[in-house]
C-alpha cells in the first residue's frame, strides 16, 4: 500500500485498454481501498471552492442561458414570426433542436439500463453523469415543443386535459404520442437517476461538515443507513427501473421518428426511420458523453475512475452506431431509387445536391466518415482526438435533423411552393442558448451531486469479490453487484 | 445539535410530496375545466338595461312572437335588436306617457338609438348563424331559455365550445318542427317522440359538422 502511494510517479497506471487473456482489465486504477474511491469522488463536492475552470464554465453557461431566456421572452412577446420558419418550412430550428436534445438523452438510458441488464461493469464509472446528461437533455428538448406552439400560454393543450371546449388532442397523431413518450421517459429517467443516487447521497451526508449540507443530503438520501435490508430493496428497485427504462431506449426515439414517418412527405415517409433514429440517438448521446467526460475527468481528477478503457468502450459504441447511421443514409438512397417513386427519388437527390447540399455533406462527413476513424485504437485512446471527433459527431447529428426536417419541407411535391429557409438571429440565439441551459444544469450537478456512482464502482473492484480479493483469478461470479462492501461507516 | 440523519419529521415529507403531486395537477385540471369555463364565468349574466323592458310581459303575457322585434333571425346571422321605431309602433298608442318609456321617447325624438347592453356574446373567432339554426328546427328556447318568463333577460346557456359541440354531436334531442320555432313552451323532449325527432332530422337534412372550420372560419 504505502509503496504504491509513494511511487505514484513510477507505478501509476493510466492505460487499462490492453486485454490480457485470463485477466480482467481493471476498471478502477491506482486504488486499493473503497475509501479511496469515496474520497476521490466526494472531493469534488466537498471542496470549499470549485476549480477555477468550473467558475469560468459556469459563467459562460449562465451567459448562454440568459441568451436563451431573452430569445424566448422576445418570442413570446412578439410571436413565432421572429423565427425564420414560414410556409412551406413550418418546422425548422425548433424541431431540429427538439430531436437533437431528445437524441442526446438516449446514451444515459442505454448506459444505465441496457448495459446494466447486460452486466457491463464498465458502465458504473460513467452511468451517473450520463443519466444526469439524459435528464438535462430532455429538459432542453422539452423547451422546444413548448415554445414552438406560437401561443405558449396554450402549451397545456398538448396534454389531454378536460376543458370547456370539449376539445382533445388528436389521439391518432404521433405529436401526442410524443408528449406521452417524452414525459414518460423523463419521469422514469429521473426516478432511475435518483434511486441510484440514494446510497451515494448518504455517503455525502455522513461526510458533510455543514448543517445545511447534512440536511440537504440527509433528506434526499431518505434515511439510508446501508443495512442489508436497504441494499436488498435498493437492488430490487434498481432492477425494476432498469427493466422499465430498457424499452424506453427504443420507444422514445421511435415515437419521435413517427412525427415524420407517419406523414406523407417524401423524405419523411420512410419505414427505416424508427431504428435509424434510435441508432442516431445513441450515436449522438455517446458522443455527448465523451464530450462531457473528457473535460470532467480532467478537471475534477477522476481519471482513475473514468479510465481510458471507459472512453475506449464508448468510442467503440460510437463506431458501431455510426456505421448503423451510415447504413441508414445509404439505405434511404437505395429505397428512393428502388421504390421507383419519382418524388422520393427527387427528395434524396435534392438533399445531396439541392439548395441545402452543404448541410447534407456536413452531416455525411461528420456522421459517416468521422466515426470510421475509431477503427484505430490509437485514435480511440487519444484524448484530444476523441474530444474533437465527439464534437464533430454532435455537429453532424444536429445537421442530420436539420437536413431531414428542412430539406424535405422546403422542396415537396409542388415546385410552385418551394422555398428556402433562412434562420434569424432569434433562431440561432435559441439554439445556442439551449446549450447554456444544458451546461448550467450539468455544472451544478457536477458541483453538488456525486458525479460517479461510488457504491457501484466499488462493487466492480476486485476487492469486492468475496472469492478472491484482488486476484481476479476466479473471474467474477454471478452477481454483478457485490454490495456487501459499501462505503458506509468508513 | 446532533448529526442530521433522518429525523422523524422528515418521514412526513414523502407523503406530503406524493399528496402534493396528486392534488396540484388535479386542482389545475379542475381549475381549467371548471373555473375557466363560461359555465362558471358567463351563465347568469344579467346586466341592467337602459329601459326596464320586460320580456315576461311582451313575449309571455301578451304572447308576441319573437320575430316581431327580432326580424332578421330567419334570414341573417344576427337576430337583430329592434330599432326604437318598432317600440313606438305600439307605444305611441299604449301608455305613451309611461315614465319607464322615457329613454325610448327620447331616442325616438333625437334619432339616437337606445344603448342596450349585449348579453349573449360570442368571440369574433367563432362564426354563428341564427338563420341556419332556426330554419332547420332549432328553437329559440334551446339556447336562450324561457325568455317569456324573464323580467330582465339573463344568459341561460354557457355558449362555450363544449356546449355547442354537445348539440352538434347529438342534435336530435333539440329538433322541433319549424312551426314551433318561437314557441318557447314547446319541449322537444316531451312533446315529440323519438321517431318524430328522427323524422325531423331526415326532413331537415341535419348532419351538423364538427370540423374546426365550421365555426372558426
Amino acid at each position: 500500500m504505502s509503496t504504491l502511494s509513494q511511487d505514484h510517479s513510477l507505478g501509476r497506471m493510466s492505460d487499462n485498454t490492453i486485454d490480457r487473456p485470463g485477466e480482467r482489465a481493471p476498471l478502477v486504477l491506482n486504488m486499493d481501498k473503497f475509501s479511496e474511491v469515496t474520497a476521490t469522488v466526494c472531493r469534488v463536492n466537498e471542496a470549499d471552492k470549485a476549480p477555477f475552470a468550473w467558475y469560468v464554465a459556469f459563467a459562460a453557461a449562465l451567459g448562454l442561458l440568459s441568451v436563451l431566456g431573452a430569445c424566448i421572452g422576445y418570442l413570446i412577446l412578439t410571436g413565432v414570426g421572429v423565427w425564420g420558419l414560414n410556409n412551406p418550412v413550418m418546422w425548422a430550428y425548433d424541431i431540429t433542436n427538439f430531436v437533437f436534445w431528445v437524441g442526446i438523452g438516449h446514451a444515459g438510458t442505454l448506459i444505465s439500463a441496457i448495459l446494466f441488464l447486460f452486466r457491463q461493469k464498465w458502465r458504473t464509472g460513467i452511468n451517473r453523469f450520463a443519466e444526469a446528461m439524459t435528464i438535462f437533455a430532455v429538459i432542453c428538448a422539452g423547451t422546444f415543443p413548448g415554445i414552438h406552439v406560437g401561443r405558449v400560454w396554450f402549451a397545456y393543450w398538448l396534454f389531454p386535459i378536460p376543458n370547456q371546449m370539449e376539445m382533445w388532442p388528436q389521439f391518432r397523431s404521433p405529436l401526442l404520442w410524443d408528449v406521452f413518450a417524452v414525459s414518460t421517459y423523463f419521469t422514469v429517467s429521473l426516478l432511475f437517476w435518483y434511486t441510484g443516487m440514494v446510497p451515494d447521497l448518504a455517503t455525502l451526508r455522513d461526510r458533510a461538515k455543514g448543517k445545511i449540507q447534512q440536511m440537504g443530503y440527509g433528506l434526499f438520501s431518505l434515511g439510508w443507513r446501508g443495512s442489508n435490508r436497504h441494499w436488498h430493496r435498493y437492488e430490487r428497485a434498481y432492477l425494476i427501473l432498469a427493466a422499465l427504462s430498457t424499452p424506453l431506449v427504443l420507444s422514445v426515439h421511435s415515437v419521435v421518428s413517427f412525427d415524420f414517418a407517419t406523414s406523407q412527405l417524401p423524405g419523411w415517409h420512410t419505414t427505416i426511420f424508427p431504428p435509424y433514429f434510435v441508432a442516431g440517438a445513441i450515436f449522438s448521446g455517446f458522443a455527448m458523453v465523451v464530450t462531457l467526460a473528457v473535460p470532467a475527468r480532467e478537471l475534477f481528477g477522476l481519471k482513475d475512475l473514468i479510465t481510458l478503457r471507459h472512453l475506449d468502450n464508448m468510442n467503440k459504441v460510437i463506431l458501431v452506431t455510426g456505421c448503423m447511421v451510415g447504413y441508414a443514409y445509404s439505405m434511404e438512397f437505395f429505397i428512393a431509387w428502388y421504390s421507383g417513386a419519382m418524388y422520393e427519388k427527387f427528395a434524396f437527390i435534392n438533399r445531396a445536391f439541392g439548395q441545402y447540399w452543404w448541410a447534407y455533406w456536413i452531416m455525411v462527413s461528420c456522421n459517416v466518415i468521422t466515426p470510421q476513424l475509431f477503427w484505430f485504437k490509437k485514435i480511440r485512446t487519444s484524448i484530444p482526438l476523441m474530444f474533437v471527433l465527439s464534437i464533430f459527431v454532435n455537429v453532424g447529428m444536429w445537421f442530420e435533423r436539420f437536413v431531414i426536417i428542412v430539406t424535405s419541407l422546403a422542396n415537396d411535391f409542388l415546385p410552385s411552393s418551394w422555398d428556402m429557409f433562412t434562420p434569424t438571429w432569434v433562431d440561432i440565439g435559441t439554439m445556442v442558448g439551449a446549450f447554456g441551459l444544458f451546461f448550467t444544469l450539468f455544472l451544478l450537478f457536477c458541483r453538488y451531486l456525486p458525479m460517479i456512482a461510488m457504491a457501484e464502482v466499488k462493487a466492480v473492484m476486485p476487492q469486492a469479490d468475496p472469492h478472491g480479493a484482488g486476484a481476479g483469478k476466479h473471474g467474477h461470479h454471478g452477481h454483478g453487484h457485490a454490495h456487501s462492501h459499501d462505503g458506509h461507516g468508513h | 445539535m446532533s448529526r442530521f440523519l433522518f429525523p422523524k419529521w422528515s418521514n412526513l415529507l414523502l407523503p406530503t410530496i406524493i399528496a402534493a403531486a396528486l392534488t396540484i395537477p388535479l386542482y389545475a385540471v379542475f381549475f381549467v375545466a371548471y373555473g375557466l369555463s363560461p359555465k362558471t364565468l358567463e351563465v347568469g349574466y344579467q346586466p341592467k338595461q337602459p329601459v326596464p323592458f320586460s320580456h315576461a310581459l311582451h313575449a309571455g303575457e301578451l304572447g308576441m312572437d319573437c320575430r316581431y322585434c327580432h326580424t332578421s333571425v330567419e334570414k341573417a346571422a344576427h337576430a337583430s335588436v329592434p330599432p326604437t321605431q318598432t317600440c313606438m309602433n305600439c307605444h305611441t298608442q299604449i301608455r305613451p306617457q309611461s315614465p319607464k318609456l322615457e329613454p325610448v321617447r327620447e331616442s325616438y325624438e333625437t334619432g339616437l338609438p337606445v344603448e342596450w347592453t349585449r348579453i349573449h356574446k360570442l368571440p369574433d373567432f367563432a362564426y354563428f348563424d341564427h338563420s341556419a339554426h332556426v330554419n332547420r328546427g332549432i328553437g329559440c328556447v334551446s339556447c336562450h331559455g324561457r325568455i317569456d318568463t324573464m323580467e330582465v333577460v339573463y344568459q341561460k346557456s354557457p355558449l362555450s365550445m363544449g356546449w355547442c359541440l354537445e348539440c352538434h354531436r347529438n342534435p336530435e334531442i333539440n329538433l322541433r318542427p319549424t312551426s314551433e320555432i318561437t314557441n318557447l313552451g314547446f319541449d322537444s323532449a316531451t312533446d315529440l317522440t323519438a321517431e318524430d325527432r328522427e323524422a325531423l332530422k331526415k326532413k331537415y337534412h341535419i348532419s351538423p359538422s364538427e370540423d374546426c372550420s365550421t365555426c372558426h372560419r
